[in-house]
């Protein structure tokens, strides 16, 4: 018998067969779904954990936690794997096939699509009912879906205000002129004038969801809304153009920075860092990173506060909050509940506050945690009181990378505000069904 | 009765000899064989079915059939036109521009100057950095903000503000290119080094006994007898740079205003950020088949002009 090309062909197609008979489409079979039960031995095995690395706690606040809850409970062995926010999403996607981790960092904008897509369990039965009115809502807000719970909160979170003490003084600007976008506008536009800072303001204005974020905190003071109460998207109206315009004006005038449209949070803390940028949006541990003598300028020298006002009145904060949850693919459900119970509790978040806000109500009157991080705390109670919420949709991604394009496309120039807004409302509501 | 069997038994043994080595050739290409299944037959048959389900989780155990309903989707987006246009855009650039530095260079390298043997070690370095760790550094130094080239220009006095040098779709797309090119330069002239090495230098010395100037000889000698090499490179840079992923991925992810979304990108983002897994392998599909015809075309095109060169 040779070795024709026939038969390597026949053999391939075999093996092709093989391979096609044990699989379904997607190689999956049904995940569980159902609430994870308990188990009231002692716990033990690997529990491998996903997380963001951005805002919220450093890789070494979650050294600390690890070492603490595997002191506790010797037999558990976890392996946390850091991303990019930018590349969190799309590695829980690309890994929920194989169950690579066990629990997930999820952002509040995440459990409609990761919950429908049965890549995340249902955990209302494990959740004590003390945490609805112990934990701050916008923090819950991360974990809920259709009001069960699909994880536990891990920080509530939103973006402040930060600005340079040293370069308002130097054009007679106090903290009261900077209550409202108006006053922030004018405090630019003096500091441009009198040289103290070419562009005074940098923004994460990149095609990513950062320029949402900074879009809602906006939209919030302007007194707009991303969904009508029929849940369809409505931000193209006055309130929404209002924002918009606000925002392409400040680019043309020179007082945003013209590097805004390719920043993302980190670029802005690098911009307040070097002393040359007087004022910034970004979360609550941007003041930790400010008051960093090794890599700022500005040590000391900072400020913060909730969002400035807009024609609203309020100072609404972008809610930001990330949850904790066990993936349907977990083989040690129980281990990794309880390791996000032990990150959620009190106990570990309060010490913790200079990276990231507990989330507990009771912290934010203790002064002992206050103490810690007292500016940002003021700031977070006013911000998270008015806090704006995304659309939670299943097809979140999908929408909100429309409307990134778009604002850019505003931002560019390429489009007149309305027509930009206009097109993503239009492509958005669109896309919300599927 | 006895003969046959005294003619058989030479048979039987050429017989045994033969499918000893046959089990031996397959024993040598098993290896081969389950890597190219393991890592182009299977991935592929697995792409084209997932193409023909509407496919919304990975999780999903039983989507729905929809047949050819992903690719017609697929084929009525003007985004995905759009993202076709981008990635034709930044293949033939980058070809252009590859080509031409590479050809420079390789021609420069080739000529007999004293530190020779250190510029053609200096000149792989761009290419050994790993393509993530060139894109960090081309946007590091395109920064607005803290990026070098402001600085440079800064202190030239040649700008007195500085540039967003990504902030522009068109200018961001031609600097992706650029940074592209500064990798994949150095790869090209050294192909094409390799070429111009391969030229016999009598031809050289016939032509200047002919009196023929630099710019005649390598119209008649150079570069004919370089088309070989030049087409190698085409083949290889084309496949490379119209499946062109990473250095968007970490330089731009496709903004601004969508100004560096290509066809990679936008199917990766279809299909993991999106979950539409169904139209995200249906445009894999598109960038396999488009892929496939410009080999066949190069291919065929090579064929034709060694043909001639006969």
């Amino acid at each position: 018998m040779n070795l024709s090309r026939r038969t390597l062909l026949l053999t391939g197609g075999a093996l092709a067969a093989v391979a096609a008979s044990g699989c379904a489409v997607t190689g999956a079979t049904a995940p569980s779904t159902g609430a994870t039960t308990g188990s009231g031995g002692a716990l033990s095995g690997d529990v491998n954990i996903l997380l963001m690395k951005q805002a919220g706690w450093t890789e070494e606040d979650w050294a600390g936690v690890i070492s603490k809850f595997t002191g506790a409970n010797p037999g558990v062995k976890v392996n946390p794997t850091f991303v990019s926010y930018e590349a969190l999403h799309d590695k829980i996607v690309t890994a929920a096939a194989a169950g690579t981790y066990d629990v997930i960092h999820m952002d509040v904008i995440w459990p409609p699509e990761f919950a429908e897509k049965k890549m995340i369990v249902d955990v209302t039965d494990r959740v004590p009912a003390s945490w609805k009115t112990d934990m701050q809502g916008g923090a819950l807000q991360a974990a809920l879906y259709k009001d069960h719970f699909y994880g536990a909160p891990s920080f509530p979170s939103t973006k402040l205000f930060y600005y340079n003490l040293d370069l308002m003084a130097k054009v007679g600007v106090t903290e009261a002129d900077i209550a409202t976008w108006d006053g922030v506008m004018k405090a630019a536009k003096a500091m441009i004038d009198k040289g103290v800072s070419k562009h005074p303001i940098a923004w994460s204005w990149s095609q990513a969801e950062a320029v949402i974020c900074d879009f809602a905190q906006l939209l919030g003071a302007f007194g707009g809304t991303f969904t009508d109460a029929s849940g369809k998207l409505n931000f193209n109206d006055a309130a929404g153009q209002q924002t918009l315009q606000f925002m392409v004006d400040s680019l043309k005038d020179g007082t945003s920075a013209p590097g805004s449209p390719t920043f993302l949070e980190d670029d802005v803390i690098k911009a307040l860092q070097s002393g040359d940028t007087a004022f910034g949006l970004n979360w609550e541990s941007t003041f930790r990173d400010l008051n960093d003598e090794k890599a700022s300028k500005v040590a000391g020298k900072c400020g913060v506060s909730p969002t400035p006002a807009g024609p609203s009145g309020k100072r609404p904060g972008v809610n930001g909050a990330m949850a904790f949850a066990v993936t349907t693919g977990s083989k040690n459900p129980d281990a990794a509940w309880k390791l996000i119970e032990f990150a959620s509790s009190k106990e570990v978040q309060d010490p913790l506050a200079t990276s990231a806000m507990p989330n507990w109500v009771s912290s934010f009157s203790n002064p002992d945690v206050v103490k810690i991080n007292p500016e940002v705390f003021a700031a977070c109670k006013v911000a998270y009181a008015d806090s704006i919420l995304r659309p939670q949709v299943v097809n979140y991604n999908k929408v909100s990378s429309i409307l990134q394009v778009e604002i850019q496309n505003a931002l560019l120039g390429s489009k007149p505000v309305k027509t930009a807004l206009d097109d993503a409302v239009s492509q958005g509501n669109a896309s919300l069904g599927g | 009765m006895t003969a046959p069997k005294t003619e058989r038994a030479p048979r039987r043994r050429r017989s045994a000899t033969s499918q000893v080595q046959t089990r031996f050739a397959w024993l040598l290409l098993a290896p081969a064989i389950l890597t190219v299944f393991g890592v182009i037959v299977y991935p592929l048959y697995r792409t084209v079915l997932v193409s023909l389900f509407d496919v919304r989780s990975a999780l999903d155990p039983a989507p729905a059939f929809v047949g050819a309903a992903n690719y017609a989707e697929m084929l009525a987006s003007p985004s995905v036109w759009a993202s076709l246009g981008r990635t034709l855009y930044f293949t033939a650039a980058s070809l252009v521009v590859e080509v031409a530095l590479g050809l420079a260079l390789a021609l420069l390298l080739n000529a007999p100057l004293r530190w020779r043997w250190l510029f053609r070690t200096a000149i792989v370095i761009p290419w050994a950095i790993p393509t993530i760790v060139n894109a960090a550094m081309w946007k590091g130094i395109f920064n607005a903000q803290y990026g070098a080239l402001n600085a440079l220009l800064t202190q030239m006095g040649v700008i007195h503000d500085y540039v967003p040098w990504l902030s522009d779709p068109w200018r961001a797309m031609n600097l992706v290119i650029l940074s592209d090119a500064w990798k994949t330069t150095p790869l090209v002239a050294f192909f094409l080094l390799a070429g111009l090495t391969s030229i016999p230098t009598e031809l050289y010395e016939a032509a200047a006994v002919d009196g023929l100037g630099w710019w005649k000889r390598f119209r008649a000698i150079t570069l004919p007898l370089l088309v070989p090499a030049i087409s190698i490179v085409v083949v290889l840079r084309t496949v490379e740079a119209f499946k062109v992923f990473d250095i968007i991925y970490a330089m731009t992810r496709g903004g601004p205003a969508n100004g560096t979304a290509v066809i990679s990108y936008y199917t990766y983002v279809t299909a993991f950020s999106d979950q539409n897994f169904g139209i995200g392998s249906a445009m894999a599909m598109l960038i396999v088949l488009i892929i496939g015809i410009l080999c066949l075309t190069y291919l065929r095109l090579i064929r034709k002009s060694e043909m001639s060169l006969l």
